[in-house]
């Protein structure tokens, strides 16, 4: 064996020993050091004849880089031990609790208006708003309710003692209705809105409150008759509640601002002793509509002999209960934390068309 | 309006069963709220006869009996009734039978130690009346063991329909018979008026003065009546309309009313004094009426009065004083028109309801008056006996038939249903319009309703059935929906979801506050006039009582952390106000075993909502002014306005007043900050291009710098003019300390700022550096403020 190979398999054995980075370095120093036995032997290259050269260097050479290996082999070994060392020393038990972020909701009754609106905007319907403190022009006399007309006691009207200028009487809205006048006597036809909002009825129990949201829809234009009321709410109700086998019952009935009126039912089925839209095995009231009458597109100055169309209107909180199951109307207006953690929805449970309109 | 079926049969030949009644009833826009069969309430009880009667042995008022009910197998019932005897025939009710006056379900027992077997009946406890003296006794020929509903013919459903206000036609039996003899159900039979020869002239003037409020007034006098008891078959189609059997007189305008939608009214003669008279009563005039309440009358209500005062309120209701007893002999019928206007506008001024009212408003058949006139004088005779005189026929009746010039057409473009002419015209007559070769269509007296062409399609639709109208889609635009919502409606939909989104929960509360809980915060300029209760009387001035009330009931159900927000309008004088209310009440942060004790909300935690939410609106919060008058009901030292400009606020939040807290019942810190939407400016500009932008190349360098300041400057008027003293190169000012103490002279406070500066297209040099520094210094000095050495 050559005295270099003897120096390699002494610094090799070395390095294998070296049990800390510090008696690594030391083995490097003494090897590849400036006073270094593998430095020594590099520097005698420079003495050497062309032809001692051309021997000795590649032997050299291959020891110095079989040392260098070795060593960055063993400095990369003794670290990945001492960082495994560390971490072990470094363990959380991740079962404990992590910071708790409070979780926020949105109210049933504004989810609802979303989709609502989402679903309209597919069949082009804007989203129009009124006041709340109406005068009884609007909310009656507009509509054809005159004065002593029955269907006035019929909505439990809240009033105030103020008049407006004109001497009308002021009054809580009692139905989203009065945005239809608002609507045709501010915009020109063709016309395609939905109105939600509160109402107020002087009613309460345990299915009414006093207060309340509705939906209002109005379509004025050309040519428009029942068919097309029927289609569109048919088109709602199966894009609301996302089922196929929703299927409509239209009777006859009485609005004085609809002729003709009809009021709608909407068909269900009972799962598990619960009612569930879709199907016919019975059948509850859900919205009321009609063919606008004439006088009412007279009174906001249109010609009715020209424009003609149909409204309805629905209440929001029941279509709400409907399809998330909520059974107390009056926990819609409680504020009570633990009925809003449960019912209501995530911020980012947006209603689009993509998505599913529900959540 | 309820009614038995065999009473609808009466007017309408027909073989249909009580559901395909409803059915049609339904279709054709009568609406069925409900059915319901006596017999099924009788489930149980049976024709049965006594063979024994013995006494009890251990109580005097019983006795025990031996019952029959057919099966061959008599039973053994205890019975405290004192006609209770050996060969009676009654009604017995088996073990498992439900007495349907008080639901009890009968049982083998033992009464004071003797076997029962089921129970001898009364009238009452089958609730077939009122009698309690003992038990039912039918006649000895009765077939024991027949089930009672069968012996007594009970199966006769009653059926309630819900009359819209526009059907005064369908407020009489006969009337709906025509209705669904138009929809084909069977033959419409309409009541034969007999023909009543007066024997002599009507001894009572009758006349009226107040043509206007009663156009026409007829009325005969028939003497010699006996007021008693109607008979049982008048009784029983009263009772299944829900109407208690009074006396035969009464009973017979009600019947009237009932069948016919015609209401009439009997006076006592005997109680009446000259003449009879519809007239305008007098302002402060008044009458108790057969309610037993006194009413004050005005000017503008009709009456029926004589030269002793007022008997009648118009249409409405009867006086007490001159009603009919038992005693009257002669009476005076009255059959009027009272025009609809008034009686509505009467009755809603007197809160007086009555089914009179209720017709009367909605404008009964002017042409049914003769006859109606006829059939009650038939009915009181027939029941009551007498005789009748002349008629009187004062007043003019508004007989003027309407005409509607039909389009047959109209019926597909309106109703979107294509119904041939002569199917429309069959059904229009059907329903008694009659309809000319020109499409001329008279409407029927007693159609009120009618008065134009989209009634006429309606009669058309709802016979023929709205189940035939077409689906058709409304035309839709050419490419996909275009959005609608309006940029309030996206500004609103933000707030909302970003509210939600920061863990906020949305309630909605009511519009309508108690007064002292407006008071608390300004009063409110809406009240009203007829709350439903006092707890909802004053139309919200703020969010923030409604939310305070909600986050004080969930405190009393052991809340420890409440964070709700609202979205919705305040009222003011002058319109609806959309805010957003924010209350933060109890633990921000709950214990936790890494951040130790719970952590309570303070006013910054509302200023971060209120930013966050602003921002979310779009709002750019680096240029809002922090300023003061946040409202009396905030704590004055530890709450703020956010402002766009001096003037308008867009915001106002902090810790709640603890006097405001109080008045809601609530402990400890409550935070909260409204947000005022409609301050909020809409956005300018339109499309959607961004400003153009390229990261710088170079990175930006920070410098921190502390300064001693006055203790009252606003940390943020330091930073703001810091901000503003190189805006070429200062990008950032972040405050991030403030601390006063050991080290700090008193009065003064150590602010640390951090300032970025972001260099262009060169590094900065350290003469640059120093230039900046130099100018941060120079600017916090105008705000009093020294470097810390």
């Amino acid at each position: 064996m050559t005295d270099i190979a003897t120096l390699q398999n002494q610094i090799l054995s070395a390095i294998e020993t070296a049990d800390t980075p510090d008696a690594l370095e030391s083995v490097r120093i003494d090897a590849l050091g400036k006073q270094g036995s593998v430095s020594a032997l590099l520097k005698t290259l420079g003495q050497m004849s062309p032809e001692e050269r051309q021997v000795q260097g590649p032997v050299i050479n291959g020891l110095r880089e079989a040392v260098t290996n070795g060593i960055a082999a063993k400095k990369a070994t003794l670290e990945t031990a001492i960082l495994n060392q560390r971490l072990a020393t470094e363990r959380l038990d991740m079962t404990l609790p992590a910071p708790e972020a409070p979780r926020g909701t949105v109210h049933p009754v504004s989810q609802v208006m979303d989709e609502l609106a989402e679903i309209f905007a597919d069949m082009g319907f804007a989203v129009a708003e009124g006041p709340e403190i109406e005068d009884d022009w609007h909310n009656f006399s507009a509509l054809n309710i005159p004065e002593t007309h029955p269907a006035r006691a019929m909505h439990d009207t809240f009033y105030f003692p103020d008049k407006d200028a004109e001497g009308r009487s002021m009054l809580l809205r009692t139905h989203t209705s009065p945005v239809q006048i608002r609507t045709m006597t501010s915009q020109e036809p063709p016309i395609r809105i939905i109105a939600p909002g509160r109402v107020y009825r002087s009613d309460s129990d345990a299915t009414h409150t006093p207060m309340f949201h509705q939906i209002e829809g109005l379509v004025i234009d050309k040519g428009i008759h029942l068919g097309h009321l029927k289609w569109t709410l048919e088109t709602f109700l199966r894009a609301y509640f996302e089922r196929d086998d929703v299927v409509l019952r239209l009777r006859p009935s009485y609005f004085p601002f609809t002729e003709p009126s009809v009021e709608v039912d909407v068909g269900y089925s009972v799962v598990k002793g619960k009612r569930v839209i879709g199907g016919s095995e019975g059948w509850m009231e859900v919205l009321g509509s009609g063919m606008v009458h004439r006088r009412v597109i007279e009174a906001c100055g249109l010609d009715p002999d020209v424009w003609q169309g149909f409204a309805f209107g629905t209440g929001v909180d029941r279509l709400a209960m409907l399809k998330y199951g909520m059974d107390d109307l009056r926990a819609f207006f409680d504020g009570d934390n633990r009925w809003l953690q449960h019912y209501g929805f995530n911020a980012l449970d947006v209603p689009t068309l993509s998505g599913g309109v529900g959540a | 309006m309820k009614f038995s079926l065999s009473w609808l049969k009466y007017y309408l030949e027909t073989d249909a069963t009580i559901e395909q009644v409803a059915d049609c009833l339904n279709r054709i826009g009568l609406e069925v709220e409900g059915i319901e069969n006596p017999a099924d309430k009788l489930v149980g009880f049976r024709v049965a006869r006594v063979l024994t009667a013995a006494p009890h042995p251990q109580a005097d008022k019983l006795q025990v009996l031996t019952v029959d009910s057919g099966d061959g197998n008599p039973l053994q019932v205890v019975c405290g009734a004192p006609n209770a005897r050996a060969g009676l025939v009654g009604v017995f009710g088996v073990e498992g039978a439900t007495v349907p006056a008080n639901g009890m379900v009968l049982k083998k027992t033992a009464i004071r130690g003797v076997e029962s077997n089921g129970m001898m009946c009364s009238v009452a406890e089958l609730e077939l009346g009122d009698d309690h003296d003992g038990i039912i006794e039918l006649p000895a020929d009765a077939p024991v063991g027949m089930a009672f509903a069968e012996y007594a013919d009970a199966s006769d459903p009653v059926i309630d329909v819900a009359i819209t206000p526009n059907r005064q036609d369908c407020m009489g039996v006969m009337g709906i018979a025509r209705d669904l003899a138009a929809a084909s159900l069977g033959t419409f039979k309409p009541v034969e008026v007999p023909t009543i020869e007066g024997s002599y002239s009507c001894p009572t003037e009758i006349r009226t003065d107040d043509p206007e409020g009663c156009p026409a007034f007829y009325g005969r006098v028939i003497r010699g009546v006996k007021n008693g008891p109607s008979p049982d078959w008048m009784q029983a189609r009263l009772k299944a309309a829900g109407q208690r059997p009074i006396s035969a007189l009464v009973d017979c305008t009600n019947y009237l009313m009932l069948a016919c939608g015609r209401p009439a009214h009997a006076y006592d003669l005997a109680k009446l004094n000259g003449a009879v008279v519809a007239r305008r009563a007098k302002d402060g005039e008044t009458v108790t009426a057969l309610n037993g309440k006194d009413y004050i009358l005005t000017s503008e209500m009709t009456v029926i009065a004589d030269d002793s005062g007022v008997h009648d309120i118009a249409g409405i209701m009867g006086g007490e004083h001159s009603g009919c007893s038992d005693d009257t002999s002669d009476v005076l019928l009255e059959i009027a028109y009272f025009t609809p206007e008034r009686i509505a506008r009467t009755g809603q001024a007197l809160a007086l309801t009555s089914d009179a009212r209720s017709r009367f408003e909605r404008g009964v058949d002017p042409a049914f008056i003769d006859d109606g006139l006829a059939l009650l004088t038939d009915l009181i005779v027939q029941t009551c006996g007498g005789e009748p005189s002349d008629v009187i026929r004062a007043g003019q009746l508004p007989l003027d038939r309407k005409t509607v010039a039909y389009d047959t057409a109209r019926c597909a473009a309106l109703g979107g249903i294509d119904v041939p002419a002569d199917r429309q015209k069959a059904i229009l007559e059907s329903l008694g319009f009659e309809v000319a070769s020109d499409w001329k269509v008279t409407v029927p007296t007693w159609r009120r309703d009618i008065d134009g062409l989209a009634d006429l399609v309606e009669e058309v639709v709802r016979i023929v059935g709205l189940d035939n109208v077409v689906s058709t889609p409304l035309p839709r635009a050419d490419g996909v929906a275009k959005p609608t919502a309006t940029p309030k409606q996206s500004l609103e939909r933000k707030v909302r979801r970003a509210a939600a989104a920061r863990g906020l929960n949305e309630a909605i509360n009511w519009s309508f506050l108690p007064q002292k809980e407006a008071d608390a915060f300004g009063g409110g300029i809406w009240s009203l006039e007829n709350p439903i209760s006092e707890d909802m009387k004053v139309m919200r001035p703020s969010l923030l009582p409604g939310l305070l009330s909600a986050v004080q009931r969930n405190m009393d159900r052991g809340a420890s952390s409440v964070r709700l927000f609202e979205i919705g309008r305040c009222y003011l004088a002058d319109r609806e106000r959309l805010t957003a209310g924010i209350v933060l009440a109890g633990e921000k942060a709950p214990r936790a075993w890494a951040t130790g004790k719970a952590a309570r909300f303070d006013a910054y935690d509302t200023k971060a909502e209120v930013l966050a939410l602003l921002a979310a609106a779009g709002v750019a919060t680096d240029g809002l002014m922090v300023m003061g008058e946040a409202g009396d009901h905030y704590h004055p030292g530890q709450s703020a306005t956010l402002r766009m400009g001096p003037k308008n606020v867009l915001a106002a939040f902090g810790t709640l007043h603890p006097a405001t807290a109080k008045a809601f019942d609530l402990d400890g810190t409550i935070i909260a900050a409204e947000i005022f939407l409609d301050a909020i400016p809409a956005k300018k500009g339109a499309g959607f291009m961004r400003p153009a932008f390229t990261p710088p190349a170079l990175q930006a360098v920070t410098r921190d710098f502390a300064f001693l300041v006055p203790e009252q400057l606003p940390a943020g008027d330091l930073v703001r003019t810091i901000k503003g003293c190189d805006k070429e190169n200062i990008v950032a000012v972040r405050l991030f300390d403030r601390f006063a103490g050991q080290g700090v002279p008193e009065g003064q406070v150590s602010l640390a700022i951090e300032v970025t500066l972001q260099p262009g297209d060169k590094s900065y040099t350290d003469e640059d550096l120093k230039a900046i520094s130099d100018r941060v210094v120079a600017a916090a000095a105008k705000q009093g403020a020294t470097l810390r050495g």
